[in-house]
């Protein structure tokens, strides 16, 4: 009898899976548990909340109802696996595992089965190179960017010039925090400034060792690849030793309020880099109203309006208008994975088009190209108002310095494409 | 009625001294193998291949190492996770140094290398016991997952860090890489399983495993009557990392194709391993599939009851998961501390009284 039963939970597992394909399926890959959990259930909660709002208000995309299949990972790669294994069958349109390690995964299996992959400034960030990773996006920023933007921002604060300044790279031991390494290490060339990597194992609770050698070494400035528990014990970690808060920038894994609130007024003044806007929108309003206080909200609603949350938002909101772009490009409302892929890489994002969303200029205006997989790769720089909990954007868009990123990519690119004998193309 | 010996006559010392001497015990044996090679690879999907059968074959050879060691030499070790990164970091550097030589050679001179590795760490068990050896093995994780991390020659200077297995042919079929088959995948996994599993078998059913067993059962008795424990531990170390470098190696090629050390062998690898051995019964290659099977299939199973069938949010049913395998572990250390593999030797018993017990 037990067993009879296991065997037709087995059965619906796997054959339930190819039924019903009348609709667009979105996985989400979301982490709600975990060292990470902190940033994962924002996102994530943002991210359903704005296509559950889709299907509410306009009833799905071009007429077609989304539907949303969650998948807890906890940010572990062989939960990732088997997440990405049990929902492909499904239809996936388009996966975005909010993980580096989960995405270095899913590249070669996502590229195998013909389904696109959008790491929206996280992953690898040479996919930024669309003819070798074809079924890859970064758009609209990277890593790679991201550092060449703090730098930028950097020499704007100090004239012009880091000659002989001392920076240092607080990083997740990790495929995550690895990742812009390469690129500090060009720019203290070109740039002339000293810079030195601090690292922190996973999870990042232990971090007294790296502090007390920041606290010794005094760089003149600190840049950190956090996430998770690391981030809010850096920022305690720097109140503590006294270390100036507006010397200290996160990148924008590393800049949401859960991470400076348990630091209190100590954190006041923390630097973080953002790849979109925060703030009070039209759309946030919406969701609100018709998702969370409608009951239909992924998570208890509230994180509505925070950092991660937006960010979800966002990534849903790029989806949706590539899903669109699809539809528009072949005529058709049920659109099939490799249509996706051609509506990612005709996308086109106007701040017209963000206006008439209810997300004024929440995002950079970029556009995706076969070659170009990366978009723009802007980022702003946003201060921690502690007395008013909010983050405030301390500057416009700051472009980073293809020059340097630009080589790097090809450079990563190239050698992929050889280890895996891919001849670069577009599709 | 079954598993008796009664009207089962042996005519020779071989016949006699086999491994499943039970006529019904062999018959039950091969039916399972049969099942194994000639029928599920004519079914096996992605989704069974790499989210059940491909993970419970490698975790079985890692329990099967860690059983040895832990289960038949009485040596605790909390190192199986950096012994199984030795396994996979060192058949990434074959494969990318050697492309021409076939993957099989190579999973095996990762074994190997990993038993070259286990051995020098477990020198220390020659005068640390029990908490202390442990320690010393956790030593082992922590500093091999550093290594790793630290220095790029092992990741081939990768901007990540992260290594990823190259396509790899054998006999025209990929066999690593995004492009192999599941039933590929599950029958390189299955043929590994095999072997490990007869040489383990075999290893301790003979004079090793005896000297194994009589450290194990009293370290001081086994030296009087003559076991040399220097050769007993250390051969028990070096073929446990043995096994435990080819789970590695295939964990990384075969299953997950890229990894990350500090993610994929950190510490709660060697705990998930050990548990397994726990659960399924120390001391024996049974109990080492079933623990694995156990808890590979387990968050699966939870999963699709509570998410796919009851619709409960995905974060309660993972917090349930932990709930429910910490109570099971708690349940079988108290209950039944030899796990999995007894409750299938008190079942055999029932059964050959069964349907007339007294």
């Amino acid at each position: 009898m037990k067993l009879k039963t296991l065997g037709a939970l087995a059965l619906t597992a796997t054959f339930g899976a190819t039924a019903a394909m009348a609709e667009l399926v979105i996985p989400d890959l979301s982490y709600r548990t975990g060292a990470y959990a902190a940033g994962g259930t924002p996102f994530s909660d943002g991210y359903q909340d704005y296509f559950n709002l889709l299907n509410a208000r306009d009833g799905g995309i071009g007429g077609e109802p989304i539907r949303i299949v969650e998948c807890e990972t906890g940010y572990n790669t062989e939960a990732g696996v088997e997440c990405y294994e049990s929902t492909k069958g499904e239809g996936a349109l388009v996966y975005q595992p909010l993980s580096t390690g989960i995405t270095y995964q899913l590249i070669p299996r996502a590229t195998a089965d013909g389904i696109p992959l959008h790491t929206m400034g996280y992953g690898r960030t040479s996919a930024a190179d669309g003819e070798t990773f074809n079924w890859v996006f970064n758009y609209p920023a990277n890593y790679w960017d991201a550092a060449s933007v703090m730098i930028n921002y950097l020499l704007d604060q100090n004239g012009g010039s880091l000659e002989g300044k001392n920076i240092t790279l607080l990083f997740h031991n990790s495929a995550y925090g690895k990742e812009p390494i390469a690129t500090l290490n060009a720019l203290a060339e070109m740039h002339g400034f000293n810079f030195s990597e601090l690292a922190v194992d996973h999870p990042g609770q232990e971090q007294t060792a790296q502090w007390l050698q920041i606290r010794r070494e005094r760089p003149d400035y600190v840049l950190m690849w956090g996430w998770g528990v690391m981030n809010q014990v850096a920022v305690q970690e720097a109140a503590n030793i006294g270390y100036p808060m507006d010397q200290f920038i996160g990148n924008w894994w590393a800049g949401a309020e859960h991470d400076v609130t348990p630091a209190g007024a100590a954190a006041d003044g923390y630097l973080s880099l953002n790849m979109n806007r925060v703030g009070d929108m039209p759309v946030l309003a919406e969701m609100q109203s018709m998702v969370v206080d409608a009951g239909m909200g992924a998570g208890d609603g509230s994180n509505v309006g925070s950092v991660l949350y937006i960010r979800g938002m966002y990534a849903a909101m790029l989806a949706a208008e590539a899903i669109a772009k699809a539809q528009e490009i072949h005529g058709v409302s049920d659109i099939t994975p490799a249509m996706m892929r051609d509506g990612m890489e005709a996308l086109d994002i106007t701040e017209a088009r963000m206006e008439e969303l209810g997300m004024p200029l929440v995002g950079p205006a970029f556009s995706v190209s076969c070659q170009d997989h990366g978009g723009s790769g802007l980022g702003i720089v946003q201060r921690w108002d502690a007395a008013a909990g909010v983050f405030v954007a301390l500057t416009d868009y700051i472009a980073p310095d293809d020059s340097v990123t630009g080589p790097l990519i090809a450079e990563d690119a190239a050698a992929f494409a050889a280890e895996n004998n891919i001849t670069p193309g577009c599709m | 009625m079954f598993y008796r010996e009664a009207g089962d006559f042996k005519t020779s010392y071989e016949a006699d001294s086999q491994t499943f001497p039970i006529a019904f015990d062999r018959y039950r044996y091969w039916v399972i193998l049969a099942v194994a090679y000639l029928v599920i690879p004519f079914l096996i999907n992605d989704y069974w291949a790499n989210a059940i059968l491909v993970p419970f074959l490698i975790y079985a050879i890692a329990a099967i190492g860690l059983n040895i060691l832990t289960g038949y030499c009485g040596q605790v070790s909390l190192g199986t996770g950096g012994f199984m990164a030795v396994g996979a970091y060192s058949c990434y550097k074959l494969m990318t140094s050697f492309p021409d030589v076939s993957i099989i050679i190579h999973v095996v001179l990762a074994g190997v290398i990993t038993a070259v590795v286990g051995a020098a760490f477990g020198l220390p068990s020659l005068r640390i016991k029990g908490f202390y050896l442990a320690v010393a093995t956790l030593a082992a994780q922590f500093f091999l997952v550093w290594l790793f991390n630290k220095v790029s020659w092992f990741y081939n200077y990768s901007a990540s860090g992260q290594i990823s297995a190259p396509e790899r042919m054998l006999f025209g079929a990929p066999v690593t890489g995004p492009n192999t088959e599941p039933w590929v995948q599950y029958m390189v996994c299955l043929v590994f399983v095999t072997i490990c599993a007869i040489i383990a078998r075999n290893l301790t059913r003979g004079t090793l495993g005896r000297s194994w067993m009589a450290i194990r059962d009293m370290d001081i008795a086994a030296e009087i009557i003559g076991v040399n424990p220097l050769k007993a531990k250390l051969t028990a170390f070096a073929v446990s990392s043995f096994f435990i470098g080819i789970s590695g190696a295939l964990f990384f090629s075969v299953y997950l194709g890229a990894v990350e050390v500090g993610e994929a062998f950190g510490i709660q690898k060697s705990f998930l391993v050990l548990f397994m051995i726990i659960l399924g019964g120390l001391g024996s290659i049974f109990g080492s599939f079933a623990g694995a099977a156990f808890l590979v299939l387990l968050p699966v199973l939870l999963k699709v009851i509570g998410v796919d069938l009851l619709g409960w949010p995905t974060d309660l049913v993972s917090h349930l998961r932990l709930v429910i395998i910490g109570a099971l572990i708690m349940f079988f250390l108290i209950k039944e501390p030899h796990g999995l593999a007894q409750l299938w030797r008190i079942a055999k018993e029932k059964l050959r009284l069964w349907p007339f017990p007294y």
